[in-house]
C-alpha cells in the first residue's frame, strides 16, 4: 500500500502479513510511518490509490476478506461508512494520548461502546467492564473521572476499553511515551498479561525494547515508509544485519 | 392596505431610505467615536483610576450593558427634553447614548486586551523605573491595541446594526423614514424594510469579512 | 419627583413583566434549536448542508435585528398575504431568527474545538457518527458553550424591549404608556423598568453560572471562580 500526505509520501509500497494471533513489534527513527500504518488498520486514515487504477495492491485484507476496500460488481472499492462499521468491530486500538472520554467517568468509558456498539445490557456490560478495570489494576477507580487519574492509570483504562469490546486485532501506538517514566512499568505489566494470557492479535509501536523482546514473535523495523528488516527479536537486537537497524538500536539503548 | 411586491414604489421609496442610510452612517461615526474613546478610558479607569471611582464606574457601565438601549435611548431623551435642554437635537442625545452603550462592551474588549499582557511587562516597565504615563503609552496601549482592535471593531458593526433603535426619538434613520413614507402613502412597509435589510447586509459584510481578516492577521503577528 | 403615583402603580408591571419573559424565553428556545441546527450544519463537511446554513446565518447575522423586527411584524404579512393575530409572534421569530444565527457561531466553534484524538477514539470503538455526536461530541462541547450562550441570552433579553415598538405590550411599553400619564413621572416608569431588566439580567446570568459549574463537573472540572461581574463572554468575532 501506499500513503500519501499531499506531496509527502509517506507509506512505499508497502506489503507485509501478520498471522492470527501473532505479536509484531513496530520500531523505527520518528516519522517513519509506524503511526500511520496503525491508523491506516483503525481506517482512521485511507490508502492513497494507486495511479493506475488497475494496479494490484493497496488494499488491507484482514481474515481473508477487504477491508479498507469493498467488493462492488467485482471490483474493490473504497469501502464505505457502513462496511468499516462491520469490519473495524474486529480491531481495537490504544492511542498513544489514551483518549478517555473526559465527558465519562471510568466505568462508562469501558461501557459506553459495549452498550452502544456491541449492544450488550448494561449489567453485563458493567460486569465486563469490572473484570477488565480489575485485570488492569484499577478496580478501585471506577467512580472517577479520567482527568482525576494518572497519566498511567488512563493509558490502562484505555486498555480495558479496548479489550472489553473483544477485538481479534490489537493496535498498540507507542501507549508508554507519553507516559512518566515511573508509570511506563505498569503499563507494561498489564500489556504483558494480556499477551500471556489472551491469543489477540498485536501490533505494538514501541520504543520499549526490553517489552518488545518479551512479548513479540516478530520485530519490524521501519525507516521512511518502507521495512527496512525484520526478523524474530532474538535476531534483530542481538545481530542486526542492516545499517541504519544497527544504528537505530545503539541510539534507543543508549538512553 | 398594501398587497405584495411593488417595483414602483420601490423607486418612489429608495431616496428617503437612502437618506435614512447616510444618517445611519453619520450616526455610526459619531457614536463610534465615542466607544472607542470612552471604552478605552472607562477600562483604564476601572483598572488604575483613583479608588474611590473604580467601583462606581465598573457598576455603572455594567448596569448599561445589562439593559435595554431602547429604554436608555428613551430616559435619556425625555431627561433632556423635559428637564435639561429641549434644544439639544435627537442625533446629539441618541448618538450618545448609542456610543456610551457600546462604550459598555468596548471597554470589556480593552480590559481582556490589558488583562492578556503578560505580567512581566509590568515588572520590566517597574524595573525600569518608568513612569506612568511612559508605561501605558509606550508598552500597555500599543500591546492592548493591537490585542482588541478586532473586538472593538466587531463591536462598532455591532452598534451599526443598532442605530435604526434611534428611530424611537426621531432621530430620520431608515426605519424612520420607511414610517414616514407609509404615513403617506399608506404603502411601502416591503420595499421600505427590505430595502433597509439589504443596505445593512451589503455594508455590515463585507466590513465583517475584513474584520473576520484583520482578526487572523493579529493573531499570527507576534507583536 | 411623585414617587407616590409610581409605586402606586407597580403592580400594573406584573402583566407586562410576563410578556417580556415570555417573548424572551420563547425566542431564547427558538434561537436554542436554530443554534445547534445551524451549528451542526455549518460545521458539516458537506457542502451542500453547510451552504445553505452559511447563507441563512449570514444572512440573519448581516443585517439588523431591528429592521428584521420590523420586517416580520409588517412586510412578511403583506408578502405571505397573512395576518398575524398575535404580533409577538413576528417578535419572537425575528429575535429567535436573529440570535440563532449568532449564537450559531458558537456551538459549531465550541464542537470544533472538540479535540481531534477524542473522534478517533470514538471511531476506533466503533461508534455511529450520531452515537459519535451524542455520547461524545456534544457532552464535552456543552460546557464550553454555556458562557457564550449566556450572553446572547442577556443580549436578546435587551433586544425583546425592541417588541413595544411593534405593539407588544411589555414592561417597556407600559413605561411609555403611564409615564404619559396626568401625575406620573416618565423618567421615574423608565428608571423602574431598567431595573427590572437589570435583574432579569443578573438572574440568566447567576442561572447560567450555576449551570456552568455543573456541566464542567459532569467533566470533572472545577469551573474557575470568576470575578463577579456581568461581562459579556462573546469572543472576539462573536457579534460581527
Ligand atoms: N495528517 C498528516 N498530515 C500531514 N503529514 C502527516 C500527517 N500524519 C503524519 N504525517 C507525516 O507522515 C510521516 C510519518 O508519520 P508517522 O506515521 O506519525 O511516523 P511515526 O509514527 O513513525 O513517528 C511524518 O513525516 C509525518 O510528519
Ligand atoms: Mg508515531
Amino acid at each position: 500500500m501506499d500513503k500519501s500526505f499531499g506531496d509527502l509520501k509517506v507509506l512505499d509500497e508497502l506489503s507485509f502479513r501478520v498471522d492470527p494471533g501473532e505479536r509484531v513489534t513496530l520500531i523505527g527513527p520518528s516519522g517513519s510511518g509506524k503511526t500511520t500504518i496503525l491508523r491506516l488498520l483503525m481506517t482512521l486514515e485511507t490508502v492513497t490509490p494507486k495511479a493506475d487504477p488497475e494496479a494490484d495492491g493497496g488494499v488491507v485484507w484482514v481474515e481473508g476478506r477487504p477491508y479498507s476496500h469493498m467488493e462492488k460488481k467485482g471490483r474493490l472499492v473504497p469501502a464505505n461508512e457502513k462496511w468499516l462499521r462491520q469490519r473495524r468491530s474486529r480491531v481495537g486500538m490504544v492511542f498513544q494520548q489514551f483518549n478517555l472520554f473526559p465527558n465519562m467517568k471510568v466505568l462508562r468509558n469501558v461501557t459506553e461502546a459495549q452498550v452502544h456498539v456491541a449492544g450488550r445490557s448494561k449489567e453485563e456490560a458493567e460486569a465486563k467492564a469490572l473484570s477488565l478495570l480489575d485485570l488492569v489494576g484499577l478496580a478501585d477507580k471506577t467512580g472517577e473521572y479520567p482527568s482525576r487519574l494518572s497519566g498511567g492509570q488512563q493509558q490502562r483504562v484505555a486498555i480495558a476499553r479496548a479489550l472489553a469490546m473483544d477485538p481479534d486485532i490489537l493496535l498498540l501506538d507507542e501507549v508508554t511515551s507519553a507516559l512518566d517514566p515511573e508509570l511506563v512499568a505498569d503499563v507494561l505489566a498489564v500489556l504483558r498479561d494480556v499477551a500471556a494470557t489472551t491469543s489477540i492479535t498485536m501490533l505494538c509501536v514501541t520504543h520499549e525494547m526490553g517489552f518488545a523482546r518479551d512479548v513479540s514473535d516478530r520485530v519490524m523495523m521501519f525507516d521512511s515508509g518502507r521495512i527496512v528488516e525484520q526478523g524474530p527479536p532474538e535476531a534483530m537486537f542481538s545481530e542486526p544485519q542492516e545499517a541504519r537497524t544497527q544504528d537505530f538500536l545503539r541510539a534507543v539503548l543508549a538512553e | 392596505m398594501q398587497t405584495g411586491w411593488s417595483n414602483e414604489t420601490l423607486r418612489e421609496i429608495f431616496p428617503a431610505i437612502w437618506d435614512g442610510f447616510i444618517v445611519v452612517l453619520q450616526v455610526t461615526l459619531v457614536a463610534g467615536i465615542i466607544a472607542i474613546v470612552v471604552g478605552l478610558l472607562v477600562a483604564i479607569g476601572e483598572r488604575n483610576g483613583p479608588a474611590w471611582l473604580r467601583r462606581p464606574l465598573s457598576l455603572v457601565f455594567q448596569f448599561i450593558r445589562n439593559t435595554p438601549l431602547l429604554v436608555q435611548v428613551l430616559i435619556v431623551w425625555t431627561a433632556t427634553s423635559l428637564y435639561i435642554n429641549p434644544d439639544w437635537s435627537a442625533f446629539a442625545v441618541g448618538s450618545t447614548v448609542l456610543g456610551l452603550h457600546y462604550a459598555s462592551y468596548t471597554s470589556e474588549s480593552y480590559r481582556a486586551g490589558i488583562d492578556a499582557i503578560p505580567k512581566g511587562q509590568w515588572e520590566a516597565a517597574t524595573a525600569l523605573n518608568l513612569p506612568s504615563h511612559r508605561v501605558w503609552g509606550a508598552i500597555v496601549l500599543p500591546q492592548m491595541a493591537r490585542r482588541s482592535a478586532a473586538a472593538v471593531g466587531n463591536w462598532i458593526i455591532a452598534m451599526f446594526k443598532e442605530v435604526p433603535t434611534l428611530f424611537i426619538i426621531g432621530v430620520m434613520e431608515m426605519i424612520a423614514e420607511a414610517r414616514a413614507f407609509q404615513g403617506q402613502h399608506y404603502t411601502g412597509a416591503v420595499e421600505g424594510y427590505t430595502l433597509a435589510g439589504l443596505l445593512f447586509l451589503a455594508a455590515s459584510y463585507p466590513v465583517a469579512v475584513a474584520m473576520r481578516r484583520l482578526e487572523n492577521r493579529l493573531a499570527k503577528s507576534n507583536f | 419627583m411623585d414617587f407616590q403615583a409610581v409605586i402606586e402603580s407597580l403592580p400594573r408591571y406584573g402583566e407586562p413583566l410576563l410578556v417580556t419573559v415570555g417573548v424572551t424565553v420563547a425566542s431564547a428556545a427558538l434561537a436554542l434549536v436554530l443554534a445547534f441546527g445551524l451549528g451542526l450544519m455549518t460545521g458539516s463537511r458537506h457542502l451542500a448542508v453547510r451552504t445553505p446554513a452559511r447563507v441563512f446565518v449570514e444572512f440573519f447575522r448581516g443585517s439588523s435585528v431591528v429592521v428584521q423586527l420590523f420586517w416580520f411584524a409588517f412586510a412578511m404579512p403583506v408578502v405571505l398575504g397573512i395576518q398575524f393575530d398575535y404580533l409577538i409572534v413576528a417578535g419572537i421569530i425575528a429575535l429567535g431568527f436573529n440570535y440563532g444565527a449568532y449564537s450559531s457561531e458558537v456551538v459549531r466553534g465550541a464542537i470544533a474545538a472538540v479535540p481531534k484524538g477524542q473522534l478517533e477514539a470514538a471511531t476506533a470503538l466503533n461508534l455511529t457518527p450520531l452515537q459519535k455526536l451524542r455520547l461524545v461530541v456534544l457532552p464535552q462541547a456543552w460546557p464550553e458553550m454555556i458562557p457564550s450562550l449566556c450572553a446572547f441570552a442577556i443580549m436578546l433579553l435587551k433586544a425583546s424591549a425592541l417588541v413595544s415598538v411593534i405593539g407588544v405590550l411589555d414592561i417597556t411599553w407600559l413605561a411609555g404608556l403611564l409615564g404619559k400619564q396626568p401625575g406620573q413621572d416618565r423618567l421615574l416608569h423608565y428608571a423602574v423598568v431598567l431595573v427590572i431588566y437589570f435583574v432579569l439580567a443578573w438572574l440568566i446570568w447567576t442561572g447560567m453560572r450555576a449551570l456552568e459549574r455543573r456541566a464542567k463537573r459532569g467533566l470533572g472540572i472545577e469551573a474557575k471562580v470568576q470575578k463577579g461581574r456581568l461581562a459579556p463572554a462573546v469572543a472576539a468575532g462573536g457579534v460581527d
